[in-house]
């Protein structure tokens, strides 16, 4: 088996994990806009940079943190616009929050755009 | 409201919900590893704070809570959304704590050993989503 597909897999395998552990935190906690700031949680962050410092070394782990600042904005536009819609039109939660997931691709273009 | 936990919720979690969590989130990490490797870790790193499990999330928030007033009778259509809304009301606040977690990492971790950005970084998530929460609560902030 390749390196890369070894870490490949084993990104995929930690991810899981860390994103049903926090998804489960959402879950129990109460009341739901505390729970909701797991939503947000660095599940990703903390699965994969650990792999890529063992793989990359710090100075790469730490560009790549850099840039999920940006991410962050990104993210928050995106649930800002997302509390907006279901608020004002109450759609269905599904094809609101895939509806706008333009809005983070746009914004971390813009972004990506004007850091480089 | 305090916060508290609701262990009991963990047993309303469908097994085809958890595989949708862990595929999303493995999937997603997978591809961050991918990009950042083909185009680099400026272009990687925006993908760490993609809201990958987001939309799943607030999806199974909206029907459980419909089922939950289903089950004493109303229609928990609106109910569920509200509560979708109010949930991603929370992650908005919770990126403001995600990129101060990011923030730790490319200050820290160039200097510092990774075993002690990792706690210093998820504490200072921590401190700094339960402390904008709480801020909300006191309605300082506006919503």
């Amino acid at each position: 088996m390749s390196a890369q597909l070894s870490e490949t897999l084993s990104r995929f395998f930690i991810g899981g994990v860390t994103v049903s552990f926090f998804a489960a935190l959402a879950e129990i906690l109460r009341p739901k806009s505390f729970a909701g700031l797991f939503g947000a949680a660095p599940s990703i962050a903390l699965a994969t940079l650990g792999l890529t410092i063992s793989s990359h070394g710090s100075q790469y782990a730490a560009a790549e943190a850099r840039s999920m600042i940006f991410g962050a904005v990104a993210f928050l536009c995106y649930a800002a616009a997302t509390t907006w819609l279901l608020r004002r039109y109450k759609p269905p939660a599904l094809a609101a929050t895939v509806s706008l997931i333009p809005i983070w691709f746009a914004v971390s273009l813009a972004l990506w755009l004007a850091i480089r | 409201m305090l916060v508290h936990a609701r262990f009991s919720a963990i047993k309303g979690i469908k097994p085809h919900e958890w595989i949708i969590r862990f595929v999303f989130g493995g999937a997603v990490c997978a591809l961050a590893g991918l990009i950042a490797q083909h185009y680099g870790p400026v272009v990687g790193g925006f993908f760490l704070a993609f809201p990958a499990i987001f939309p799943a999330g607030a999806s199974l928030i909206e029907a459980h809570e419909k089922q939950h007033k289903a089950r004493a009778g109303y229609d928990g259509t609106n109910r569920g959304r509200s509560v979708a809304a109010i949930d991603a009301y929370g992650a908005a606040m919770g990126c403001i704590a995600l990129a101060a977690f990011a923030l730790v990492f490319w200050i820290w971790l160039p200097r510092t050993s990774p075993w002690v950005v990792f706690p210093l970084a998820t504490l200072v998530w921590l401190t700094a989503a339960i402390g904008l929460w709480l801020l909300r609560k006191k309605r300082v902030l506006l919503h």
